[in-house]
């Protein structure tokens, strides 16, 4: 169906609002980078039109062979422990989220980042550069091979250390869904003096945190950690069109 | 543990018939919509070049696309400092106000080689998008929106992203009946209007200050 300007409404998917007690905020005072950066006036809310509830369709072409295996670099083997991380995409109302782009970044197993700003006193590895990218299969499933990446200081604080973790970004399928998010390590010593970490609500901060999964270990070979990503779901049925005086709900 | 320690007492839905508090069987079937808790944002840092650089990410068209513009601006910061380490993510119709998406009711992109999608870096003090100018776009309710741009701003010192929109000066009539920026004041739909250049447009994303850029939640 074509719209005209004398067409009543393209019925739209709404695209979850979340709780803000749930989300991160965009400013935290812990976090020093905040101050000047974090926008300061209330966002105002932008109701989901067609802008909003499409995204690129982004997938296969914008992977390469090896692109999912983080540690067979440049001719050779990256130093650290071998770790599978492997998981689902789904959205908030459990469908799964087929051919899903995975972009993800991480420093080496000493915790150095292969980037010009990252200087500090942690050996690179000729063999890691950090970069994976996979797209997620029917059932929205993904996994990567790497190293688990090290802790890192940096100086939000004096003493301050991140705890070990590897960044994400996801589409999904609509501008909406846009996710950008960093998992970490179950168990991890630093969590209680990191700023980042803490900003998540501590009703949300698990489901930033991998699983360890003995079943899914590669004996001989690799340690496993499961982590499965939420994005916000729809809340109606998307796209339907009805005609013009056509009452509300009656999409024959 | 008493009954009321129970997680699945504690998060239960109290609306129903049951004394608040009283466990209950489940009925072996699905018989409510299933809502998973999303997984938390978190900031790119400041090493986000490493895993979101494309060499042909700011190309939402090829170069040399008849009508092909670029969208440039700086990302400042509350102290009038350049951000030198954001990215910019720009999403849009195209010049029919068609969406490269197969949800697009209308049917998908019509203009070839269109990706609708821009990604740029502020590493050289602006960012830099070639992309065409969109059409019109319905708002799903018989009218329609001014062409625009939507465009998320990712940096380190940001823990979400933050999502603001891009109009274009020369649509007077067609920004003045836009139903996001007549919801604005003056002042402020002055932070989402670009400005024409040599090859383009220009518009400043002010992070914070006296002309902090709107910025919308979605
Ligand atoms: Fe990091």
């Amino acid at each position: 169906m074509t719209a005209t300007p004398t067409s009543s409404g393209l019925v739209l998917p709404r695209y979850l609002r979340e709780d803000p007690g749930q989300r991160t905020p965009v400013a935290s005072p812990g976090y020093r980078s905040t101050g000047t950066r974090a926008p300061l006036r209330t966002p105002v809310d932008l109701p989901h039109r067609l802008t909003e509830v499409t995204g690129p369709v982004l997938g296969e072409d914008r992977v390469a062979p090896g692109d999912g295996d983080l540690t067979l670099r440049s001719g050779g083997e990256a130093q650290g422990q071998r770790i599978v991380v492997f998981g689902r995409v789904l959205d908030s109302g459990g469908r799964p989220v087929p051919g899903a782009l995975l972009e993800i970044w991480q420093a080496n197993a000493a915790g150095r980042y292969r980037h010009v700003v990252d200087n500090w006193p942690a050996p690179l590895d000729p063999h890691f550069d950090g970069l994976g990218r996979v797209v997620t299969d029917a059932l929205g499933r993904f996994e990567f091979t790497t190293v688990k990446p090290g802790a890192y200081p940096w100086g939000n604080h004096h003493n301050a250390w991140r705890p070990a973790h590897i960044h994400f970004s996801l589409f999904g399928t609509a501008f909406t869904q846009r996710l950008v998010t960093q998992m970490y390590f179950p168990g991890d010593p630093l969590f209680g003096q990191d700023p980042i970490f803490n900003a998540i609500p501590p009703a949300a901060r698990d489901r930033a945190v991998a699983t360890f999964d003995l079943g899914r270990t590669q004996p001989d070979w690799a340690l496993a950690y499961r982590w499965d990503i939420v994005l916000r779901g729809v809340e109606q049925t998307p796209f339907e069109s009805h005609d013009d005086g056509a009452d509300d709900g009656d999409v024959a | 543990m008493t009954d009321h320690d129970s997680p699945l007492v504690r998060d239960a839905d109290e609306t129903n018939d049951r004394r608040p508090g009283t466990p209950r069987r489940g009925t072996g079937f699905l018989d409510e919509p299933v809502t998973l808790p999303t997984t938390p944002s978190a900031t790119v840092g400041p090493y986000l070049a490493i895993g979101l650089t494309w060499p042909d990410g700011p190309f939402a068209v090829a170069e040399g696309t008849p009508g092909a513009v670029w969208l440039r601006g700086r990302v400042l910061d509350g102290n009038g400092d350049v951000v030198p380490d954001a990215m910019v993510e720009t999403w849009q119709a195209d010049p029919d106000g068609r969406f490269a998406h197969p949800d697009d009711p209308r049917g998908g992109v019509t203009t070839p080689g269109f990706r609708g999608f821009g990604r740029s870096s502020t590493g050289d003090g602006e960012y830099a998008v070639c992309t065409l100018k969109p059409g019109p776009v319905p708002d799903g309710e018989g009218g329609w929106q001014a062409p625009h741009v939507d465009v998320s701003v990712f940096a380190r010192g940001l823990l979400d992203r933050v999502v603001t929109r891009l109009y274009f000066a020369d649509e007077v009539e067609a920004n003045a009946a836009d139903p996001v920026l007549s919801a604005l004041s003056e002042a402020d739909r002055a932070t989402l209007v670009a400005q024409p250049t040599e090859d383009g447009w220009w518009l400043d994303v002010r992070l914070q200050g006296d002309a902090e850029t709107v910025f919308f939640a979605v």
